[in-house]
């Protein structure tokens, strides 16, 4: 409908640079550079190479993401900008950019929480989200439960990870096992050719004296370790090792746990929905798993397209385009990039 | 012409809209219409918007009216130098105008040579100089307006040897100041920071011949630091 919110949305908070455009909640464009061939040989994101293959990017893949909407900025109703969390640095490229562009179109201006925008994205694949609803974040940056009342007021955090965050661990492990970065596709690739009980990796903060104090926490550190400590035993003991049964064995228990805990949250909370975003999401183990256990418990599990799961400039368009529907003030032009932006706040 | 000229290579941020107009004799045909300069290294994200929305209203304009932008391209500390650039850049592709870019340094060298007309300070060459934090200062000599040598970065004592022996005698900027016990120069006062007079009388010239506008890459000077990530190092022998 051509009297929904047409927002374009910028995403700066890591490696990658996103631009979209959302009316309502149809997706229109979704341009995206990455600079994470850049950080390839440091096995993990250099804020500061981020932030300089930011500025590069983002003129460019603002030209993209326009042509491809078809739309002009003056025609946009609002710009959304990711104001963190995040890196700091990459973060403010795509603030001040956003500014410039709001100043210079004379549009408001929303900054706002990327991990909510994590949630709100799905609202292009899979419609308006039913709240309240359960959601589960996972990333190289993040590994959240969240128990999401209104996405336009306030997210109420549930459980984070207390050390590593998921994406984090495929990353470490994949080095371990001579795979590239970022270690996320081709340990699910690796995993394929695996048994996933091969081996009995820990599940992190699962046994009943961790759930007291820990129930919607996760671990991944202890994972971690044991997977070093099983490789290196084969090492040393001059053995071969099995990189697929070792993948998918340590994917199946990171997969196991971030599972069982959405669900366990959505059935304490009396929930009937589970949004799963992030990197992480993008996992075929966990997308299979989720839907499977969800099934059994009568949950509706809403996981968008890969592409809309990893970091991109239309979950923050989608985001965008909520709050404006819902009437929400804009930000003020004087708005910071916060790196530790609390989950409790959706917009600044 | 109305111009927009932002700044946020060192702690000052600044934003100012410049008539850009023929230059007369001894005049660089630039008059600052309006001007807001904050000294905050920590908040050039959050000052540099309102401050270009605010040197807008109060001379009645709208963002149409600019015909170019002109941005300090540094040297400077990175997430603040970032900040102008890339408000610049997404300023110029929303309004479809030019921009400019100036070397900072070369604002200061040019701010020296009019204060040190005549019966002001000392003649001759003379060494721009801000700060580049972790006790090192962005800097590059001048005579009468003309870059002698490349911007550099470095160390405040070795600056010192090297501009002794190019017979620098005065210094401006921030830098100099902050240094000025290490520096054996006669210090201008001001100004400290790049002016927007200054980085306007830069472009003037491109400005008023309607040039492409150009890339604005910043002069970065360092590396980032990245320290690649070790091979494995085993888990198990602490
Ligand atoms: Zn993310």
């Amino acid at each position: 409908m051509a009297d929904e919110p047409l927002v374009l949305g910028i995403e700066t908070s890591c490696d990658e640079t996103g631009v979209g455009v959302v009316r309502g909640h149809t997706l229109l464009a979704d341009a995206l550079a990455s600079s994470v061939d850049e950080h390839a040989r440091f096995g993990g994101v250099v804020p500061e190479v981020a932030s300089r293959a930011h500025l590069e990017a983002i003129v460019p893949t603002m030209r993209r993401a326009l042509d491809e909407a078809g739309v002009t900025l003056a025609d946009v109703d609002a710009i959304a900008v990711t104001a963190g969390p995040g890196l700091a640095g990459a973060l403010l490229v795509g603030v001040a950019a956003a500014k410039g562009y709001a100043v210079a179109a004379e549009k408001p201006i929303y900054g706002v929480n990327h991990l909510a925008a994590h949630v709100a994205v799905d609202r292009l694949e899979h419609g308006p989200l039913p709240e309240p609803a359960i959601a589960l974040l996972v990333s190289g940056g993040h590994s959240s439960l969240l128990l999401v009342d209104d996405l336009a007021g306030g997210v109420q955090p549930l459980g984070a990870t207390i050390d590593d965050a998921a994406g984090e661990a495929f990353d470490k492990v994949a080095r371990l096992l001579g795979l590239p970065f970022p270690g996320g596709p081709p340990i699910d690739r690796a995993a394929r050719e695996g048994e996933p009980d091969a081996i009995g990796f820990p599940r992190g903060l699962t046994a009943p004296k961790d759930l007291a104090a820990h129930r919607f926490d996760f671990s991944f550190s202890g994972l971690k370790t044991a997977v070093a400590r099983w490789v290196e035993a084969r090492e040393r003991a001059g053995e071969p090792v099995p990189v697929p049964d070792v993948a998918a064995s340590f994917q199946e228990a990171v997969c196991d746990v971030l599972t069982a805990k959405a669900i366990d949250a959505c059935r304490a909370h009396g929930i009937g929905t589970l949004v799963i975003g992030g990197g992480v999401a993008a996992n075929s183990r966990l997308r299979a798993l989720a839907e499977d256990r969800c099934a059994k418990h009568g949950i509706t599990v809403r996981v968008p397209r890969p592409k809309l799961c990893t970091d991109n400039g239309a979950m923050v368009a989608a985001l965008g385009s909520h709050l404006v529907a819902a009437g929400v003030a804009p930000s003020r032009l004087d708005l910071p990039a916060d790196s530790a932006m609390p989950l409790t706040v959706v917009s600044v | 012409m109305l111009v927009l000229v932002l700044d946020s290579a060192t702690p000052a941020v600044t934003a100012a809209v410049v008539e850009v107009g023929e230059p007369g004799v001894g005049d660089p045909g630039v008059v600052v219409r309006a001007g807001r300069s904050a000294v905050d290294a920590r908040a050039h994200g959050e000052l540099l918007a309102p401050q270009v929305d605010s040197v807008l209203r109060e001379i009645g304009a709208r963002p149409r009216d600019l015909a170019a932008i002109v941005a300090g391209l540094g040297p400077g500390p990175f997430t603040g130098l970032r900040v102008g650039l890339v408000t610049a850049a997404g300023m110029g592709q929303a309004l479809d105008i030019p921009t400019y870019g100036v070397c900072s340094l070369d604002a200061l060298g040019w701010s020296a040579a009019r204060v040190n007309g005549p019966g002001r300070a000392a003649p001759g060459k003379v060494l721009a100089a801000t700060d580049a934090r972790r006790r090192e200062i962005y800097w590059a000599v001048y005579a009468d307006r003309v870059r002698v040598t490349e911007p550099q970065v470095g160390r405040p004592v070795d600056v010192a040897a090297a501009v002794a022996r190019m017979g620098v005698l005065s210094a401006i900027g921030e830098g100099a100041h902050k240094y000025a016990a290490v520096l054996p120069l006669a210090l201008l006062d001001e100004p400290r920071y790049p002016t927007a007079e200054a980085l306007a009388a830069l472009a003037a010239e491109r400005v008023r011949a309607g040039r492409p506008g150009e890339r604005l890459t910043p002069l970065y000077l360092r590396r980032p630091d990245a320290v690649a990530a070790a091979g494995r190092k085993p888990v198990l022998q602490a």
